[in-house]
Formats: C-alpha cells, structure tokens, sequence
C-alpha cells in the first residue's frame, strides 16, 4: 500500500516545529510501524536528507522507549499497543498519517519525535522504591502477600514508564504513572513503612515537574498500552489523603 | 600465554566463602574517595550501580537510553532460577550448580558456577524486600515453574514480564541511590572508547547523543555491564540499541575477548515476515511448559494445522528427548527445529518454522489457565501475526538471543586490564557454551548486587584514589581520535546506509557463522568480512552533524564495530575446531546429529588478544578444570 506521511519535524527544543509531508510506498502489511518509518528514513539517506529522528528500542513493546502520536492518539489507533507493535494492517492503501511527538510543557522535544521524558525518572527517584539496601533482608517466604494483593500490584507494576498517559491527558497529568508506582508498593506489606512519605515525595515531584492534576478524563486508561487502570488514580489520591491525615494527627 | 582466572583453592562449597574472607576492605570513611564507572544500567549495571553507591562509593553510571529503566533486560520474558528448593523437589545449591556447568557443556569454570548457584536465593530475597511482584500461591508463599534444562522447578516469576520486574527493581534501588547524591545518572550517553593510563583502567569516553559532544570521565574503577553481541546477526531478539560497541573498543584497549563463538540461539521466537523485518520478537521458553512442538511428518504438508491429524504429527522434541521432552535445553531445541525445516517438515511462509500448540494444555487445563499463565504472550503474538494462538498453534523459529562469551574476567570480574570489570551478558564467565533459561537475570543480578561489591573493594584497596582526572593527555588523546573517526565516517558520503551493511553482515553471519558451521562456511565468512570492512569505509554514507542529535552516525560507528568484531567471532568459531553447546561444528556430531566435544583439545577458554584491525589476534588459553563434575557427554534423553 502507498501512504501520504505528515511528520513534525523540529531540529532542537528551541526551534520552531512544523509538519512536513512524505510518501511511504509499497508498504507491507506484516511491516511494523516503526519499519515502515525505517524505510522512509532509509529513502531520505540515499537523498543526502536529514532523517526523521525518533525514539524507539526493543520493538517489542516492553521498554517503553518509542513515543508517537498517531492521528491525534499517542501508541496510535490500536488498543493496548506501544508504537513499535502497530504493524501495519491496521492501515489502508491512501490513507493519510500524522506522526507528532508526545505533547506535554514537561516532556520538551530533543528534536523531531524525540522528547525528553527524564520528569519521569525524577518522580521514582523522589520516592519510588523500598529503602531496602542490598543484603540483610529477610527470607523472600518470611514475607506473606495474600495472592489478590500481589496479583493487584503486579497489574499496577505493568507500567513501561512511556508516558502516553500524559501525552494524552488534556491536563498532561501524571497520575496514572505516579499512582502505578504508588499502588504497586501500598499493595505490598513491604512497602508499608515508608507509604505515607512515599506518596507525598512522588506528588510533590509531579507538580513541581509541571504536570497536571486529574479531572477523570480517563484518556490514559485509554492510551495506555498496558490497560493499567484508573483505579490506581483512586489509590493514588486515597494513599495521599491518609498520608495527610496521618500528618495532621 | 596461559591465562590465571584466580580461583580459590579447596573444596567448591567453601570457595566464595573463604574467598570474601580473603580479600580486601575499603574502609567507610575511604570509601566516597572512590569513584566507580558503571557503563550500562540493565539488571547488572544498575544492581552494581545502586549497590556500590549504597556502601557508599562515588558512582557515576551511564546509559544510552533515555532511562536507566529501559535497558534490554527488561524483555525477558520468563523467569530467574534459584536454589530455593521451596518446592521441596530435590533442589539444591549443587544441583543448581551442576545443572549449568551441564547445560554450559562443560565449558564454564566451576567456581564461578559455584558462587552463582550460591548467592542465587540471596536475590530472591533482594528482589521480594524492594517489591518486585513475584507470583504467589493462595496460600500467600512464593510460587515456582519448572523452565529447560531442569528437571526441579526452581524458577520465579512474575507473569510473562520477570524482566521488567526485575529491573525496576533494580532501577528503584538505583533512583533511591540517585536521590541520595551517591550515584549521578548520565542518560543517552555512549561509551565510545576505554581510556588506559599505563595499563590500568581510568576512565571512558562518551558521545553525548543529545549534544553531540565527546565527553571524558575519570573513574579509579570501570564497570562494564554493556549487554551482548547478537546483533552482529543484525536479526535478533536484542533490542535495537544493544551493540558490542562499548565491549569491543574496551577489547581494542587490551581486555581479552573470551569465546565470542558462544551464542545463543533461541528455539521459540516468532518467524520473520519479510526482508523489511528490523527485529524478531522472542516467545518466552515458559510456553515450552504447557505447549508441544511439532512439526507434520510429510513433507510439503501445506494443510491447516488443526486439519492434520495427530498420528501425522512429529512431536519431534518428545520423540528424541523422552525424559526432558519439550523442555531440552535450548541448544539443542533450536537445532532439532532447523533440522525438521531444513528436512523440508517446516510450516509457514518459507517454511521455516515449527508449531508450539497449546490445544492439549488447553483441554486439561481450560483456557482461563492457560491466559492466566500465558496471556501477554498471546497477545503478542496476535499483533505481530495476526493470528490467535488460543485457536491454532503458534509459529516458531529459532533466532540469536545471548552472547555466552564476552570480555574475559578473572574470578573478581576483573578483565587482564587492571581497574576494568565487567558484569552480566557483557562477560563470559559463566554459561559455558550454552546457557539455560532463567540463567541470564540470574547472573546480571548476582554479579551486581552480590559480587561486585566484595571483588571490587580488593581490588581499590590496592590503589590510591583519584590519581589520574580528565585532564590527563590520554583522555585528550582518546576524544580526538573519537572526533576523527566521527568525521571520517560523516566524510565518506558513499552509496550504501549504515542499515545495508548491517544487514548484509547480519545475513553472512547467520548463514555461515550461525547455528550450525564448518571450516568451509567460516572460511568463506572470513574472507568476505575484511572485503566488507574496507568497503564500509569506502562507501558508507551518512548524513547530518556530528554535533548534534544523529541517530544515523550512531548506527554507523555500532555497525562498523560490529564488522570488526564478525572477524574474530569467525576466526574463534573456526579455531574451536569442535562441536560443544551452542557452538555446533558440523564436522563434529554423533551419529544421531548431537555436538560433540573434544575435551582432549578443547577444554579450554580461548582468550583473544587485540593486535590491529585485519592483524591475526594473539590466542591466550585458560584450562578448564573439573573436580566436582564429571565431564561427561550431555544427555537429556
């Protein structure tokens, strides 16, 4: 199939962006998105043109690396799927393709699709972990965890950490991302001790990065590749009222 | 040279022991008087990193991607083995131990076996206290599934995705360190060079992939934990990032390079699809547990699969390996599936690939079970084929997946280079010629959180703090020849794409250096490679700046690097003039198709030493000793 490409390119965080249009020809269907995008730049190459610049690693859809908005939708039209495992069968011969980079005051462009995403790495870096030091732990069986518990904070702990929730969230919240986290470690007895100040650091952060506070848009439910759940935005709020409380008391 | 790997001395179950004992503090006040390099943030990079900086070093870790939490480990799939014997199936410390020596094909060292199989349940431990959501039982206790190459289940998991849970955890412990001050994280920096002052370790180079910049770092120590090579394949189940640049610049420097012949071909990925293909996407080796192989026993069969009927089906895997069935390791996996497709058997376009069918395990067990087990891997499969695997059976193909050699390390983890250690995938050390599944988290992690940590501090209680900084003519020296050799790539301005060389070499290498080789086919391999490289810096083009972000000189400068290490992976494979793990020369095979090692020989590391590109590399040999385990021909009938 032949397509018509509408790409953002933008040479540096401080330049003026625009769309720019190129024609993908004799596309496969078994082509994944990002090989489709491959060829392009492979064509550019040849012309001596400056290549499409954009962020993508394990291809398959675990790493959390690749980031586009599709047609207004970030991961694009497929439900529950990263950029690199949008094959393209889910396209048709003519159609017409806007390729745009997340969009969000926090995530600044590097350069064309690319975007700095490093407000994430400071959220965890703020409180997103167990203050458990390599070595004098105790056996992995001395801790129970009712099976519901670790099965809910496995489904939280899904989170690749791409941001699509953000890009697709008209107030760029971070919620869901921070709640994932925040929820995955209530959930677990090991992560009892520091829960309060753990969710009180992790929000603090988050506001301070720029991001915004959530309305129940439920965007990111729906751009999530991963399907984690709203329900962790829930969480999210009911650790920090506690955390609150217990501070106040 | 014969090399000295330092082993400990006395009976195996003490080794490590008596080992930590022996060796040498840093003192807490000393320590933040150090500061350690560690290059690469995947399970053992980032464990070393957040480790290190918890006992209180000065650490400066880097990494290529955006984040230290995307590193490659975070695709693997299945699991990571411990001797926990939880279970209460027979498991223990030394069965666990001899299992992998087995599984290597004799062709590990036994003390680095040993203390591997020992700290194993120390991670399980690590992993459980930072959160890491491993699956559980009702009954709230830890639960465990059988993986190849065992005959106890002795592996942990969380669902499809223990990678991943693995290294957040990591990445958590890392970001805790980052917070705290001790460990400053440089992202989308690669290292581009090992700087070396008077033989010893002192620093790298780096490329700055946002600015473009080349920067230098001083470090008293250098951590390698860069991953594996099998991208040389250019088809892998690596991520697209993951190259042998960091460890072959480091092996131009000096550092030996161990068995690069070793690598692991994996028996259940998904087929590829067409010459667009930039990848091959694994299927984890859990869906061997509940899943059967087989291929129709016609050949030429080009019948739907559910319209074959089951006494024309090869359970090939079940036939020839009764006792291990569908769970033989797999080594031997991958080549009894080439065989049935080069036999003509194979299914799908091409016909390469072999059936994983799930409707037995499906009828016993429901489908609710088996989603419950399996789900995201279904899922995955789904998107890139189109096909639904709760309906008919996948289709497999084996494809490269782990380098089992690697920079040569001592029993520290310390190269030949004095200061530069390596960790994980990076080192050869302990898979021997193949390496069992639920084995690679398993070391990443133990080299990092519980190796590392102990080796390194008798080696820094040797030397004297910040003796060398950045401004020393030979961190000088190492960014103008990085500089130049950027220019000269950007100048060529020929007719071909880094990408196009990538795929020829890919192509050469798994049709004559791949899963099955002979002196013809590495010969041939050897005299095309050096005709590529020349070529390459001939008419190579790349486009955009040096300075700037460029992801087309990245892929130039891995890809260049990748046609000089193909040399000596050729001339290793052609040198092991034996059959042995992942290693199969056809000359040398038992009558029913089996590698077949010659001890007499071959049991022996071989070590290369760097002495000019297109110059024959000088060999050095560590002999492999077996006090504890009878080498024995490997069966898994």
């Amino acid at each position: 199939m032949d397509l018509t490409l509408f790409v953002w390119r933008q040479s540096g965080p401080n330049e003026k962006g625009k769309l720019e249009e190129y024609a993908a020809k004799n596309v496969s269907p078994d082509q994944s998105f990002l090989e489709m995008l491959d060829e392009v730049n492979e064509g550019l190459v040849r012309e001596g043109r400056d290549t499409i610049a954009f962020d993508h690693d394990c291809r398959e859809g675990i790493c959390g690396t690749c980031c586009q908005t599709i047609n207004g939708q970030p991961h694009g039209p497929q439900d529950g799927t990263t950029v690199c495992q949008l094959h393209m069968r889910q396209f048709k011969d003519g159609d017409v393709i806007y390729i745009e980079p997340w969009r969000a005051r926090a995530f600044p462009v590097i350069k064309d699709l690319v975007v700095n995403r490093s407000a994430l790495d400071r959220i965890i870096q703020a409180g997103g972990y167990t203050s458990a030091s390599t070595g004098g732990v105790p056996d992995a069986n001395a801790i129970l965890v009712p099976k519901p518990d670790a099965d809910a904070a496995m489904d939280a702990a899904e989170c690749i950490g791409c941001g699509a929730c953000i890009a697709s969230c008209p107030n760029a919240s971070s919620m869901l991302f921070t709640g994932a986290k925040v929820s995955q470690l209530a959930y677990l007895p090991q992560g009892q001790v520091e829960a309060a100040a753990r969710v009180c650091a992790m929000t603090e952060q988050a506001i301070k990065e720029g991001f915004g506070n959530c309305t129940n848009h439920y965007e990111c439910e729906a751009a999530c590749p991963k399907g984690v759940d709203v329900k962790f935005i829930a969480k999210l709020n009911r650790e920090y009222i506690k955390a609150q409380l217990k501070a106040g008391a | 040279m014969i090399l000295d790997g330092k082993c400990p001395t006395g009976p195996i179950q003490q080794s490590w022991d008596k080992h930590r004992q022996e060796l040498k503090l840093v003192n807490p006040a000393n320590k933040r008087k150090f500061k350690i390099l560690v290059v690469g943030t995947g399970l053992a990079g980032g464990a070393a990193a957040a480790t290190l900086g918890e006992l209180g070093y000065n650490v400066e870790a880097f990494c290529y991607q955006d984040s230290p939490r995307r590193a490659h480990s975070i695709a693997a799939q299945g699991g990571i083995n411990a001797a926990k014997n939880y279970p209460n199936d027979g498991d223990s410390v030394f069965r666990l131990f001899y299992d992998t020596i087995k599984g290597g094909d004799f062709r590990a060292r036994e003390a680095d076996v040993w203390r591997l199989a020992q700290v194993s349940n120390n991670i399980i431990d690590q992993c459980t206290a930072q959160g890491v959501p491993f699956a559980r039982e009702y009954s709230g206790y830890l639960s465990n599934r059988s993986f190849g190459g065992a005959q106890v289940s002795r592996t942990f998991y969380a669902r499809g995705q223990t990678g991943q849970q693995l290294l957040l955890g990591a990445y958590s412990a890392l970001s805790r360190q980052v917070n705290a001050g001790s460990v400053k994280m440089f992202t989308r920096r690669e290292m581009l060079d090992l700087v070396v002052v008077d033989g010893v370790a002192k620093g790298i180079t780096c490329r700055n992939l946002v600015s473009g910049e080349i920067e230098s770092y001083w470090g008293d120590a250098v951590v390698l934990c860069t991953g594996g090579y099998v991208n040389v394949f250019y088809l892998s189940t690596n991520a697209m990032g993951c190259s042998v640049t960091a460890a072959w610049t480091a092996h131009k420097k000096g550092a030996f390079m161990a068995n690069p012949c070793y690598t692991q071909i994996h028996p259940t990925c998904i087929p590829q699809s067409g010459e667009h293909q930039s990848k091959l996407t694994l299927m984890s080796e859990s869906l061997r547990n509940d899943g059967r192989i087989w291929v129709p026993k016609k050949k030429g069969d080009t019948r739907h699969p559910t319209e074959i009927p089951e006494d024309e089906r090869d359970y090939y895997l079940e036939r020839k390996y009764p006792s291990y069935g569908n769970l033989a390791p797999r080594d031997i996996a991958s080549r009894a599936a080439k065989e049935a497709c080069d036999d003509g058997r194979g299914v799908g376009p091409g016909g390469y690939g072999v059936y994983l069918d799930y409707a037995d395990a499906i009828k016993r067990l429901g489908e609710d079970t088996i989603a419950s087990r399996y789900g995201n891997l279904f899922e995955m499969y789904e998107k890139i084929t189109a096909e639904n695997a709760y309906k008919e059976p996948m289709r497999m193909y084996p494809a490269p997946h782990y380098s089992m050699g690697g920079l040569w390390v001592d029993y520290n983890c310390m190269s030949n280079v004095p200061g530069l250690f390596v960790l994980g995938e990076a080192n050869f050390s302990v898979h021997g010629a193949n390496r069992l599944g639920a084995s690679a988290l398993m070391q990443g992690l133990a080299d990092g959180y519980f190796v590392i940590p102990y080796t390194i501090a008798g080696y820094l209680a040797t030397i004297k703090p910040g003796t060398v900084k950045a401004d020393h003519a030979e961190f000088r020296k190492s960014v103008e020849d990085i500089k130049k050799r950027n220019d000269k790539l950007l100048s060529v301005n020929g007719k071909k794409t880094p990408a196009e060389y990538m795929r020829a070499l890919g192509k050469l290498m798994w049709n004559n250096v791949g899963m099955a080789r002979n002196e013809q086919s590495l010969k041939e391999a050897l005299k095309v490679i050096p005709e590529m490289r020349e070529e390459f810096w001939k008419n190579v083009k790349v486009v955009g700046s040096g300075a700037a972000f460029n992801q087309q000189l990245e892929n130039a400068g891995r890809t260049a690097d990748f046609i000089e290490f193909a040399e000596l992976f050729a001339k290793d494979a052609l040198y092991r003039d034996e059959s042995c793990g992942g290693h199969f020369r056809t000359e040398h095979q038992t009558e029913d198709g089996e590698a077949k090692r010659n001890d007499e020989d071959f049991c022996h590391v071989a070590a290369w030493e760097f002495t000019g590109i297109g110059k024959a590399p000088e060999l050095h040999i560590e002999h492999l000793k077996f006090d504890n385990v009878e080498l024995a021909v490997r069966s898994y009938k």
